[in-house]
C-alpha cells in the first residue's frame, strides 16, 4: 500500500472511531449534567468538601469557586514540587528552581502543560502521580464545568443562577474523565505503554553500551494527558518516547483520545439547549477548521519530504510523516500540546500551520470545555456581525446579544492576541531572551511567537529549541498561561450570568437561524478574519518569510 | 467564616479527597490491571540475552562497529535519561552540517550513493535524528544497506543476514498504520544468537 493510501485510511479510521464514540459520549455528557440524582461517591466527595450540591450559584459565586479550586490546586502543586527532593521516591531527580516550579504549577493548573523542565530529571514519580495527574483531571474538569455553565445559562429564564460549580466539577471528573481514563489506560497498557514502580535501572546493552531504563506510572498519566487535552509528557520526549507511545496503533489511539471529548461536546450542547441542530452547526465549524489544519499540515510535511532528509528530522520511524503530521495538527487544534514529533523541525509551512491552529484561539475543536465556550463566543460575535449587516437585534438561542454580552465577547477575543503579540514583541526586543533562541532569522521569530501562542492558548507544545527554562520565560509564560486561561473564563462566566438573567425571547420570523450551513460558514469566516487580521503580519514575518526564502 | 474562606476550605478538602481517588486509587487500579497477564509490557518490554536484561525492545540502543546494525542518529546517544531531539529546522546551517556528517559516516560504513534517494541512496532515517533520541527502529531500506557490511564483519554470509532482516521487518501495523520498520535491538539479538 502506498504511503498516501495508508495515511488516508488511517484518517478514515480516526473519523469513523470519533463518530462512533462521540455520539453516545455527547448524549452521556448531556445526561451527566442534567441528572437530578447524585452517585454515592459524589455524595461522599460533597460531604468531605462540605458543600451543598442542591444549592445553585450565581455567576459570581461560581467564578469564586473556580478561582478557589485553581488557587488551592496551584498552591498544593507548587508545594509538592518544591518539597519533592525531600520526599520519598526521589529516584535521582534534581528537583526544580523556584521560577521553574511556579511555571510548572501554573502550567498544569491552567490545562496548558507547558514544560520548561525535562520529565526524567525535573519531577519525581511522587509528583507525577500525586500532583500532575490530579491537575490533569481537575484542570480539564474545570474547563468542562465552565462550558456547561454557559450552556445552562442559555436555557435559564430570568434567573441569575447558572448551576453549582462543585457538582459540575465532581461529575465531570467522576462520570466523564475518570471512567474514560481507566478504559484508555487499559488500551494503552495492552499497546505496550509502561505502568510500573521500578526504580531506574542501568543495563549493559548488547554491544556493551550502558543505558538507563526509566519506567513509572506512565499509562495512567498518559491516558488522562490525552483525554483531558493536557499534554504534559511523563518523559521529555513526550509522545515521541516509546514508553509513552510504543507503536502506530497507540499513536492513532492517542490522537483519538485527545479529540474525543472536544468533538463530543457540541452534541451535548445541542441536546442540552433542546435543539441538536445547534450542536451540529458548531460541530461543523470545528470540523471544517480541523480538517483544514490536518490537510495543510500533512500537505506541507509530505511536500517537504521530497528532500533527501525526507522530513524525518525530529520524527520517529514507526510513525513516519503522515502519522506525525496528523498528531501535530490534532494536538495544536485541541490545546493538548502533547507531541509525537518535533514541531520546530517541521517544514516552514507545516510549523506555520500548527502555530496557526493555536492562534485561531483553540476552537477547532479546542480543549475540553474551553474549546466549546470559545466556539460559543464566536457564535455570539457572528450573530452580532450578522445583526449589524441586516439591521436587526442580534439574538442567539432566544437571548438578546446586547451591549453587555458583546462587550464580554469582544474582550474575550482580545485577551489572547494582546498576550501573544505583546510578549513576543517584548522578548524579541531584549538581548537576554533573544540569546536563548536556537534558531535565527524568521525561524527564530516563529520560535518565540510559538512559545507565547502556546502559553496564552493553554496548548503547551513548543518549538522546543527555545531554552525557556530561565526566569524571563518561566515568569512571562506563566503569566500568559494564567491570564490566558482565567480572564477569558471569568468573562465567559460573566456572559453566562447576564444570559441567564435575561428572559428567553420566543423565536419569530425575524430571528436569524443559527443551525444552518450558512451560519456555520459565517462562523468559519469570522474566526478566520479575526485570527487573520490579528496575526497575519506576525505569520508573514515568521513561517511565511521562511517558506519563501 | 466568610463565604470566601468557606469556598477555599471546600476547595482544599475536595482536592485532597480527589488526590486519593485520582492520585492513588486510579493509578493503582491501572497498575493492577497491568499485572493481569500484561506484566512484561507494563514493565517496559525488557529483553534478555544469556539470562541478562540487555535493554527494552521499545528503546533503541547505541550500536557502533561493523558487526552490528546501526540505529538512527540520536542527539542524546540513546541515553534513557535525556530523551529528546535536535529541534533543528531544515533551513539551519547546523542541520545542514549534521546531515552532511551523517551522510559521510554512512557512506564510509555502508556505501550508499551520494545524494540520491531510492535504490542505492542513503535513506532519510539514516540522515536524521529521531524525536525521542530513543527510536528503536530503522527503515527496511536502511537495514538492507547495512547487510553487506554486517555479513562481512560477522562472517555469517549475506543470505543469512538478509533473511534475519526479512524476519525482523515489520510492515505497517494492521497493514496501514505507521511505517514499515525494523527493530534494531531485536535484529542484533538475532544476529548475536546466530553468531553463537
Amino acid at each position: 500500500m502506498s504511503e498516501a493510501a495508508a495515511g488516508l485510511l488511517s484518517l478514515l479510521t480516526l473519523v469513523v472511531a470519533l463518530v462512533v464514540v462521540c455520539v453516545p459520549l455527547g448524549t452521556w455528557i448531556a445526561k451527566v449534567f442534567t441528572d437530578t440524582r447524585h452517585w454515592r461517591v459524589e455524595r461522599v466527595l460533597y460531604r468531605v468538601a462540605g458543600v451543598d450540591p442542591e444549592r445553585e450559584q450565581g455567576w459570581r459565586a461560581y467564578a469564586v469557586s473556580v478561582g478557589a479550586v485553581s488557587v488551592v490546586g496551584f498552591v498544593l502543586l507548587l508545594g509538592l514540587i518544591l518539597l519533592q527532593t525531600s520526599l520519598p521516591l526521589r529516584q535521582g531527580s534534581d528537583g526544580m528552581g523556584v521560577t521553574t516550579a511556579v511555571n510548572t504549577a501554573v502550567s498544569f493548573v491552567t490545562n496548558t502543560n507547558w514544560q520548561s523542565y525535562a520529565g526524567e530529571a525535573g519531577v519525581t514519580p511522587l509528583v507525577q502521580t500525586l500532583g500532575l495527574t490530579i491537575q490533569n483531571f481537575v484542570s480539564a474538569a474545570v474547563g468542562l464545568a465552565v462550558c456547561i455553565a454557559l450552556t445552562r445559562a442559555l436555557l435559564r429564564d430570568g434567573t441569575g443562577r447558572i448551576g453549582n460549580f462543585w457538582v459540575d466539577l465532581v461529575r465531570g471528573t467522576v462520570r466523564v474523565l475518570l471512567p474514560g481514563a481507566v478504559l484508555a489506560a487499559v488500551v494503552l497498557l495492552v499497546g505496550g505503554v509502561v505502568q510500573n514502580l521500578a526504580a531506574p535501572s542501568t543495563v549493559t546493552g548488547l554491544s556493551g553500551a550502558e543505558q538507563v531504563i526509566r519506567g513509572g506510572l506512565v499509562a495512567s498519566q498518559e491516558a488522562i494527558k490525552e483525554l483531558g487535552t493536557n499534554g504534559g509528557g511523563y518523559f521529555n520526549a513526550n509522545s515521541a518516547h516509546p514508553f509513552e507511545n510504543p507503536n502506530p496503533f497507540t499513536n492513532l489511539f492517542e490522537v483519538f483520545l485527545l479529540l474525543v471529548v472536544p468533538f463530543a461536546l457540541p452534541r451535548a450542547f445541542g441536546i442540552m439547549v433542546g435543539d441538536r441542530r445547534q450542536g451540529r452547526a458548531l460541530l461543523g465549524f470545528a470540523s471544517v477548521l480541523f480538517g483544514a489544519g490536518v490537510g495543510l499540515t500533512t500537505w506541507a510535511e509530505v511536500a517537504a519530504a521530497s528532500a533527501s532528509t525526507g522530513s524525518m528530522e525530529g520524527k520517529e520511524q514507526r510513525f513516519g510523516v503522515w502519522a506525525s503530521a496528523l498528531f501535530g495538527a490534532a494536538t495544536t487544534s485541541t490545546s493538548t500540546g502533547a507531541v509525537n514529533s518535533l514541531h520546530e523541525s517541521y517544514s516552514p509551512l507545516g510549523g506555520g500551520v500548527v502555530l496557526t491552529n493555536m492562534l485561531l484561539g483553540e476552537v477547532s475543536p479546542g480543549g475540553v470545555g474551553s474549546g466549546l465556550y470559545g466556539i460559543v463566543v464566536i457564535a455570539i460575535l457572528s450573530v452580532f456581525v450578522a445583526g449589524l449587516m441586516v439591521g436587526r437585534t442580534p439574538e442567539y438561542l432566544g437571548k438578546t446579544i446586547g451591549r453587555r454580552e458583546i462587550t464580554m465577547a469582544a474582550l474575550y477575543s482580545l485577551v489572547m492576541p494582546v498576550l501573544v503579540l505583546g510578549f513576543t514583541g517584548a522578548a524579541l526586543s531584549m538581548d537576554g531572551p533573544r540569546s536563548t533562541m536556537l534558531a535565527s532569522g524568521p525561524h527564530g521569530l516563529t520560535e518565540v511567537l510559538y512559545a507565547y501562542a502556546s502559553a496564552a492558548n493553554n496548548n503547551g507544545s513548543a518549538f522546543a529549541g527555545l531554552s525557556a527554562d530561565n526566569p524571563w520565560f518561566n515568569v512571562t509564560l506563566a503569566f500568559c498561561m494564567a491570564v490566558g486561561r482565567f480572564v477569558p473564563m471569568m468573562l465567559v462566566l460573566g456572559l453566562a450570568g447576564s444570559l441567564a438573567a435575561q428572559r428567553r425571547r420566543p423565536e419569530t420570523a425575524g430571528t436569524m437561524p443559527t443551525h444552518t450551513p450558512l451560519f456555520t460558514g459565517l462562523l468559519v469566516g469570522i474566526a478566520l478574519v479575526l485570527a487573520g487580521l490579528t496575526f497575519f503580519p506576525a505569520l508573514a514575518l515568521g513561517p511565511l518569510a521562511e517558506a519563501l526564502s | 467564616m466568610t463565604s470566601l474562606t468557606r469556598q477555599y476550605a471546600a476547595a482544599l478538602r475536595l482536592l485532597l479527597a480527589l488526590t486519593v481517588l485520582l492520585g492513588v486509587v486510579y493509578p493503582a487500579v491501572v497498575f493492577g490491571v497491568g499485572r493481569l497477564g500484561l506484566s512484561a509490557r507494563a514493565d517496559g518490554s525488557l529483553v534478555e540475552h544469556d539470562g541478562k536484561v540487555v535493554g527494552s525492545s521499545l528503546l533503541g540502543q547505541s550500536f557502533t562497529g561493523d558487526r552490528w546494525f546501526h540505529g538512527r542518529p540520536s542527539t542524546s546517544d540513546y541515553s534513557g535519561d535525556t530523551s529528546g531531539g535536535s529541534n533543528l529546522a531544515a533551513s539551519s546551517d547546523a542541520q545542514a552540517k549534521a546531515v552532511a556528517e551523517r551522510r559521510a559516516t554512512v557512506a564510509q560504513a555502508d556505501g550508499g550513493a551520494g545524494t540520491s534517494r531510492g535504490a542505492g541512496g542513503i535513506p532519510a532515517d539514516a540522515l536524521t535524528a529521531s524525536a525521542s533520541g530513543l527510536d528503536p527502529h530503522i527503515s527496511p531500506e536502511y537495514a538492507a544497506l547495512q547487510v553487506p557490511r554486517v555479513a562481512r564483519a560477522t562472517g555469517l554470509g549475506t543470505d543469512l543476514v538478509a533473511s534475519l532482516v526479512a524476519k525482523h521487518t515489520q510492515g505497517r501495523t494492521l497493514g496501514y498504520l505507521g511505517e514499515p520498520r525494523v527493530n534494531v535491538l531485536e535484529l542484533n539479538l538475532a544476529l548475536a544468537r546466530a553468531a553463537g
